[in-house]
Formats: C-alpha cells, sequence, structure tokens
C-alpha cells in the first residue's frame, strides 16, 4: 500500500472560517481534530477580499479580510486543532474515509466524523454561457482579488463589473485599488431604491440588463449590453469582472454522493448540520453558497455540540422531512427537520429571493396544513439574506410530508 | 542536441537554405514534420500564432475515429483508417490520452431507424467490420440517461476520444529533438517560387530555392509544403495557383463539467443528414462531456467566437439526447474552425516542379489521419525528385499524461510524490494539476508562452472555476517563466 493510513476523531475538509470555527469548538472540548486545506494558507475566501467588514453581524466596521482570516487560524491553532494546509482531499475511499494528496505523500483518513466545509466560488463567464470571444482580461471576483492583493498583477484601464450585490462593489473597489477606471455595474436586478445613498465612487449602475457577448481578440474591448426593453450597446472595456452566482463548491459532497438540496446545490442538512450520510456533517458557504464570514464561522461553532453529541451516541436520522420553497424564493437553509427538536443558528432559516418584495409574508404549509404567518420588517432583497423564525419547526411533523415556504 | 526554436524578436537563423519547409503547426504540420524528421534533411516548420495547435486544431471534438461513414473509396477514407491505427500505436508509445468508449449512432425517428442499415453496410464497405444494431432495449441498457424516444442504434465499438493537445505536441516536440527548427510568431506574406531547373549536375531534377517572406524575415527552402489548415488557400494562391476555396465552417461547443461524466457513456452521435453530421454527446478523455458542434458557413477566418443563437441551439439539442446533462454546470465554451472546400474530400496535390506539396480541405477527421496524411505527403514530396534520404528512427517521446480514466496523473503517483514532492502540490485544483506539472511544461521543448498554451499542457486553469482559485497564480508563473 502506497498510501499512509490514520484515524482521527474528527476530519475538517476546509480551513476557511466555517472548518476553523468548528476545529476550534471541537478542539475546546478535548475532541482530535485535522483540518485538511488545499491552498498554502488557512483562512479560505477572506484572505484576498482587503476591504473591511468581517467578524462584525452588521455590514460596516469590523476588520479586513486577511486579519479575520489570521484571527480565525490562530483561534483553532490556540485551540489545539491540527491545521495542514497544502493536503488536497481527492475522493472518498470508505463512508467516512478520505484519500488526500500533499507533498508528502498519499494518505488516507478515517474519521469518526467528517465535517465538509468546502465553501463556494463565483461562477465565472462560460458557467453563464456568455457568448463572443475568449479573450483575456476575462475575470470573477476572486481571481481578481487575489490578482491584485495576493500577486499585484496589473489588471487594465477600464473595466465593467457585472453585478451589483455586495460582492459587485467590492470587486469595484479592488479594481479602483488597482488603478482600474470602472465604467459601470450591470445587472439584470431593477434598481436599488436608496442606491445612491450607498458609499463609495458611484460608477453608473445600468439596471434591468444583461450582458450578450465579449469582444476582442487577444485582449477584451468591449462588453455588448441588451436592456430589457431591447436597447442594445456596446461597453468599451478591456477588463471584465463576473461577481456573485455563486455555487456550492460541492465536488466532494457529490463525489461522496450526499444527496443534495435542490435549491442551494448544497448538500441537504438538518439543524444539526447533518447530511444524508451518517457522521458526514457541512458547514458554512458549501451549504447555501455564500453568506457572511461571520455566518459561515458562526455555523461552524454551532456544529460543534451535534458532532461531540455523534461521537458519543453514533445516531444518526434515518428520515427526515424536507423544506421546499417556491418563486421568488430561491432557496432555504437547512432544508431538512430533525427528528430531535435542534433549532437553526440564531432559530432562525436563511433564504435568499430572485425578487424583490417590498412587504414580505411568509407562509410556511406542510400538507397544506398552516404551520406559521410572518410579516418582514424589511423589504425582502436579491443577494441579500432574508430570515424565517424557526419558532414554527414544533408544530412540523419531522417524519411527514414536505414543508413549503412561500412569500408572499 | 540542438533544439531550434525561435518566436517573435528573435531573427530566423541564417545558414543554406532548408530542404523542406512546412507552413503551418497544427496537427497534420506537425505530423508531417515528424514524419520528414525521420530523413537527413534540413527542415523548418513555421507558424504564424505563437504556439503549435493554437488553429483548427486546439478546439474540435477529440475523436479517434474508426472512419466507418467516410465516403468509400476517398483519400479521406484510406488515409482516417490508415491514420486511426498509426495514432492509436503512437499514443501507447507517448502516452497521449485516448479512450476506446464507442460510439451509438442514435435514431430518434423511423427514418433514421430506415437508416441505418444503410450506414452499417457503408461501414462494411469502408473496411469496418465491428459496426452492429441495437435495438431501443438495448439501447436503453447500455446508456441509461439517454432521453425519451430513442428508437434504435448503430454501435461503433472502436470509435474513440483522444488527448486532442498533447497528439501535436508530441508531434512537434519529437520533430524539434530531431532536429526540426519551429519558428513561431512567423506569418507568410509573401512567396517568391524557385523554379530554376537544376545546376547542371544531372542527379538533381530542380534545385530552385522558394523565398518567403514573413513577418520575420526572409526563409529559403528548395521544398515546401501548405500545411496552413484555414489559410492553405492563401497560401496556394501565393504559388500561384487557384485550385481551392477554404470557408470557414464553424463549430460551437460547450464542455460540461466533470459531474456530468457519469451521465454518458459512449459518445452519442446523430444519424447524419444531408445538413450535415449534427450535434454529438461525448465524453471528453479528461472526464468532461463535451456537446456540439453546431455547423456554421462563415467568411471569415478569425471568426471564433461563440453565439447566443449557437448555444441555445446546442442546448435544445443536447435536452432531447441527454435531458440531465443540461442541468449540469458548464466549464467551458468554445468555437473552432473546420477549413471546409466545397468538396467531400481532402485536397493533398503535389506540384513536382515546385517541389510544392499542398495540403487542403483537412477536415474534423484531421486529428484522426494526421500521421497517415503526413506518410502520404512524404510520399508525394519524394517523387517530386527532392532526396529526402533513408529515413532513421526518432527520438523517443513521452508527454503529459492529460487524461482521467488511466489513474495515472502525478497526483495519484505516490512513487513520483516521494521522488519530488512537487507532484504533491496541487496548483489547480479543478483539474488536480501540480507544480511539478507545470515546472515541467514551463521547461519543456516547448514551452508555453499563455496561460493558454499552459492549460493545453497540463490542464491548468481549465477546470470549472476557470481561475476563481488559480489564475492569477498561474498568470504569475508563466508570465515569470523564461522567454
Amino acid at each position: 500500500m502506497t498510501r499512509h493510513e490514520r484515524t482521527v476523531d474528527v476530519l475538517v475538509v476546509g480551513a476557511g472560517p466555517a472548518g476553523l470555527g468548528a476545529a476550534a469548538e471541537l478542539a475546546a472540548s478535548g475532541v482530535r481534530v485535522e483540518v485538511l486545506e488545499r491552498e498554502q494558507d488557512a483562512g479560505g475566501v477572506p484572505r484576498h477580499c482587503h476591504h473591511d467588514g468581517f467578524g462584525g453581524r452588521r455590514t460596516t466596521g469590523g476588520v479586513s479580510g486577511p486579519e479575520y482570516a489570521r484571527r480565525c487560524t490562530a483561534a483553532a491553532e490556540r485551540a489545539g486543532a491540527t491545521l495542514r494546509t497544502g493536503i488536497t482531499v481527492t475522493g472518498w475511499a470508505g463512508p467516512r474515509t478520505l484519500d488526500a494528496t500533499g507533498p508528502g505523500g498519499l494518505e488516507r483518513i478515517t474519521a469518526r466524523a467528517v465535517l465538509l466545509a468546502t465553501g463556494a466560488r463565483e461562477r465565472p463567464r462560460s458557467a453563464r454561457l456568455v457568448p463572443g470571444t475568449r479573450p483575456a482580461g476575462v475575470y470573477t471576483t476572486g481571481e481578481l482579488q487575489q490578482a491584485v492583493h495576493l500577486h499585484h498583477q496589473h489588471i487594465g484601464t477600464r473595466a465593467v463589473v457585472v453585478g451589483d450585490e455586495p460582492v459587485g462593489h467590492a470587486a469595484a473597489g479592488t479594481l479602483r485599488v488597482a488603478g482600474v477606471e470602472v465604467a459601470a455595474l450591470v445587472t439584470g436586478r431593477p434598481p436599488q431604491p436608496l442606491a445612491v445613498l450607498r458609499r463609495g465612487p458611484g460608477a453608473p449602475v445600468l439596471s434591468r440588463t444583461s450582458v450578450t457577448g465579449l469582444s476582442g481578440r487577444g485582449r477584451l474591448t468591449g462588453v455588448t449590453v441588451r436592456h430589457e426593453d431591447g436597447r442594445t450597446t456596446t461597453l468599451r472595456c478591456d477588463t471584465v469582472v463576473f461577481t456573485g452566482d455563486w455555487i456550492p463548491d460541492h465536488e466532494l459532497a457529490r463525489r461522496g454522493e450526499l444527496a443534495l438540496d435542490p435549491g442551494t446545490r448544497g448538500p441537504a442538512h438538518d439543524a444539526s448540520y447533518r447530511t444524508g450520510e451518517p457522521g458526514v456533517f457541512a458547514i458554512g458557504n458549501l451549504l447555501h453558497a455564500v453568506e457572511s464570514a461571520g455566518t459561515a464561522a458562526a455555523e461552524g461553532r454551532a456544529v460543534a455540540a451535534p458532532v461531540l453529541r455523534h461521537l458519543v451516541t453514533g445516531s444518526w436520522p434515518a428520515r427526515r422531512a424536507a423544506l421546499a420553497v417556491e418563486a421568488p424564493l430561491t432557496w432555504i437553509a437547512p432544508n431538512l427537520i430533525g427528528p430531535d427538536d435542534d433549532r437553526p443558528l440564531d432559530n432562525r432559516f436563511v433564504l435568499r429571493t430572485g425578487r424583490r418584495r417590498a412587504t414580505p409574508l411568509f407562509e410556511v404549509r406542510q400538507d397544506g396544513r398552516l404551520l406559521h404567518r410572518q410579516r418582514l420588517l424589511l423589504p425582502a432583497r436579491p443577494g441579500f439574506p432574508v430570515h424565517l423564525s424557526a419558532d414554527w419547526l414544533d408544530r412540523a411533523d419531522p417524519h411527514g410530508a414536505t414543508v413549503r415556504v412561500r412569500l408572499l | 542536441m540542438n533544439r531550434t526554436v525561435t518566436r517573435a524578436g528573435q531573427p530566423l537563423p541564417d545558414g543554406p537554405a532548408y530542404d523542406v519547409t512546412v507552413i503551418g503547426a497544427g496537427v497534420v504540420g506537425t505530423a508531417i514534420a515528424r514524419e520528414l524528421a525521420r530523413h537527413p534533411v534540413r527542415i523548418a516548420v513555421i507558424e504564424a500564432s505563437d504556439d503549435i495547435g493554437n488553429g483548427t486544431s486546439k478546439a474540435n471534438t477529440a475523436i479517434l475515429h474508426t472512419g466507418f461513414d467516410a465516403v468509400p473509396g476517398s483519400l479521406e477514407a484510406r488515409l482516417v483508417r490508415d491514420g486511426q491505427r498509426r495514432l492509436a500505436a503512437y499514443a501507447a508509445e507517448t502516452g497521449i490520452s485516448v479512450e476506446r468508449v464507442g460510439a451509438l449512432l442514435v435514431a430518434w425517428d423511423q427514418e433514421q431507424l430506415d437508416s441505418l442499415p444503410r450506414l452499417l453496410a457503408k461501414a462494411e464497405e469502408n473496411g469496418y467490420q465491428a459496426a452492429r444494431l441495437l435495438d431501443a432495449s438495448r439501447l436503453a441498457e447500455l446508456e441509461p440517461h439517454l432521453g425519451p424516444g430513442a428508437l434504435g442504434a448503430l454501435e461503433i465499438p472502436d470509435e474513440s476520444v483522444i488527448c486532442p493537445w498533447t497528439t501535436p505536441l508530441a508531434f512537434a516536440t519529437q520533430a524539434v529533438l530531431a532536429g526540426v527548427h519551429l519558428h513561431l510568431d512567423c506569418r507568410v506574406t509573401a512567396i517568391e517560387p524557385g523554379t530554376e531547373p537544376g545546376n547542371g549536375s544531372g542527379d538533381e531534377p530542380g534545385t530552385g530555392v522558394h523565398t518567403l517572406t514573413t513577418t520575420r524575415g526572409t526563409l529559403r527552402t528548395r521544398g515546401l509544403i501548405n500545411a496552413a489548415g484555414l489559410h492553405a488557400d492563401a497560401i496556394d494562391r501565393l504559388l500561384g495557383h487557384d485550385a481551392f476555396t477554404v470557408t470557414p465552417r464553424r463549430g460551437q461547443l460547450i464542455v460540461y463539467d466533470k459531474l456530468a461524466r457519469d451521465l454518458v457513456r459512449h459518445i452519442l452521435l446523430p444519424v447524419p443528414t444531408s445538413a450535415g453530421k449534427g450535434v454529438l454527446v461525448a465524453p471528453t478523455v479528461f472526464g468532461n462531456v463535451l456537446l456540439g458542434p453546431t455547423a456554421e458557413e462563415l467568411d471569415d477566418k478569425a471568426a471564433t467566437e461563440s453565439t447566443e443563437e449557437g448555444l441555445a441551439l446546442l442546448r435544445e439539442k443536447g435536452r432531447r439526447i441527454l435531458p440531465r446533462l443540461i442541468e449540469e454546470e458548464v466549464t467551458a465554451v468554445y468555437a473552432g474552425l473546420r477549413a471546409a472546400t466545397g468538396h467531400e474530400d481532402y485536397r493533398i496535390k503535389a506540384y513536382p516542379d515546385l517541389r510544392y506539396v499542398a495540403v487542403g480541405g483537412i477536415r474534423s477527421t484531421g486529428l484522426t489521419a494526421s500521421m497517415a496524411i503526413a506518410a502520404h505527403v512524404t510520399d508525394l514530396l519524394a517523387r517530386t525528385g527532392l532526396d529526402l534520404g533513408a529515413p532513421a528512427e526518432l527520438p523517443p517521446v513521452t508527454v503529459p499524461v492529460l487524461g482521467e480514466a488511466a489513474d495515472r496523473r502525478p497526483y495519484l503517483d505516490a512513487g513520483l510524490i516521494a521522488r519530488d514532492p512537487a507532484y504533491g502540490t496541487v496548483v489547480c485544483h479543478c483539474e488536480r494539476v501540480t507544480e511539478g506539472e507545470i515546472r515541467d511544461a514551463l521547461a519543456s521543448v516547448l514551452p508555453p508562452a499563455s496561460v493558454e498554451g499552459l492549460a493545453r499542457r497540463t490542464r491548468a486553469g481549465n477546470g470549472r472555476c476557470q481561475g476563481f482559485y488559480c489564475g492569477a497564480r498561474l498568470r504569475a508563473l508563466t508570465e515569470r517563466a523564461p522567454g
């Protein structure tokens, strides 16, 4: 056998805020935790997000991404977790056994509990099926931030940002830091009320507009856009950044044949972060694409109790009722209802909406039976989390039919 | 060993005229250069772009054809059949990834079903005896995710998929190692044909020397081979001929995520109609699934962009063939241009007075036929009176293993990692390309000049994230690399 075989109590895949949060809590409880990270440095995506706002609940204040990444890493190490970077998990060799590759060779690690914390990535231009030529100068926010902040590369002179969610504005900020003029932010969505009050120098936001093509050979020369009303124009630029449109990095979950939730495209899971596979937990942005680093870290910390319980009892629910959303909602997490009365983080579900609702009203039903109605105080906006109270959970039948959530 | 690879900014070497110059370093040009390299003659390959295999060769359906559906008796039929055998053997020798997945020509209506026996007979006429008809239930067993309504199929068990990038890389590397000069960024702008008669000694039928004006200076050569792909007609005209016109036929393709690979087991071909070969679904040796190509007659030889209509058409066709495929993530979209000439055959013609061979109209089968085309062209050239001398063995080459099937990728090779830990350091996570492989490519006989060139040698950056994780690092590595 050319693979080095070992066992640990808990194996965490991914050293972003979620994985590190889980490792810190579990190690503090005296459990042997090992974290495998394929990048050379721990900390996850915040490593290259140089804007502030990390570590706090609100979108302003807090610390920079790299500082936040350092704090998460230090906390896990201080608690006694083993962090191993530059190690890539390549597949499954058993229900809780993973194969890994690193400079030290091949390993096969069996754990009593596996925590998947593999995060999310932005869908690139190709996955969005944007036609045209294939010139240089096409980025996602993640690649742009690494190019600017980690590698100090020359970007370009004039850019278009696709997307106007917070990450789109972060991309615009990074472009400006790199000396690139931001020509416009392009979004298919209607104009955001009060957008003018948003901080930062204002590149125009072209709303109700989609990107229909890229042009330029060798280097990008323009982005063609089309307004909802049919008007088209070509924005002259040498750089374009595709932002938002997150997808969970679910390769390992799928290779392990974990059931996925159709809305989030992450593993289906209950409030205890249990997936469909006994002993396999999932946390962070793998579950629901992108929420804030603070949310991912909180999920990481919150998984510790259910993991510890599982290490003691070894039990796993056989059947759980699923949660499903109807349009304009796009997903809900958690999306399974466990038999025990575990509550989701902060006693609320996280959801996303595809369309704005000014005076949102939630309705939760199981088998047609109304379980809950809830009026929200703030508008529900695409690209921002919407929260649904979990107060109705004890009225749901965890062995019953799918629980359906509507936004009226 | 003297390895001569020159690029923009470097002068073309002085010295006597080349014996043979090949114009175009696509899969056909590099195959010809490799074949000629066996002979004791001075050879140059000149290529307009900054890399080998950078035109039609880099963007195709990557199928190693049996030639079952060629026009019986055509040159193409013969060269595809011969080329398939040669390339399969060469791939085994050099490490070019090939996967024998087999093909199914799927009939979706009664008319198509009725035409399958005729196609079976045609395959047999082409010397391919292993094809057989399948009924709907057997087809459903073989391809459980096929869309509803398939009535039956013709099975071609030997159709294979092949790595389209390491094939010209192996040819070109071997040629360069054998002493062939490769001049990149070198576009031909004019040719002064050398038609002078022999020097009087009587044993040479013509010593006329062609003078090629290129974007990097002049180059002199006795023999000339035109393997310029889409531009073969323009080169031919520079020599005063008007034998054929190349019309680019665009093929747009969608590459689906590796997580879709389990949905399909064979190359799923449509039953050919008068409108062309149609849209196929095929696994790739890299473990992705390919959907395409479109077939669009254009007049712009640079029109390699994808279009809204093209992608919509592919998705519509793909949804019928393999409904679940369309729900999967797309990794890449690309478009290639096939060199159509309006004639249903290759246009290979020798001009003895010029010691010149035109290799035109090499369409989508060119990858499969490349080595047979090379042998055929070398033969034609020898018969123009140019003395090529006796062939010898070529120095052996191996290419990077880019295919998924054999589990021989470096990241899975414990012995290799033990000898050199760089093969255990993954840089491109989606494709699991290691630092060792990237270092090797940058230090190879034909180092890439761009991140795209690096991708074709290693697959780094070609995965589902398209650079979200590794793009900036790959650019840093490529730009730091010496010339």
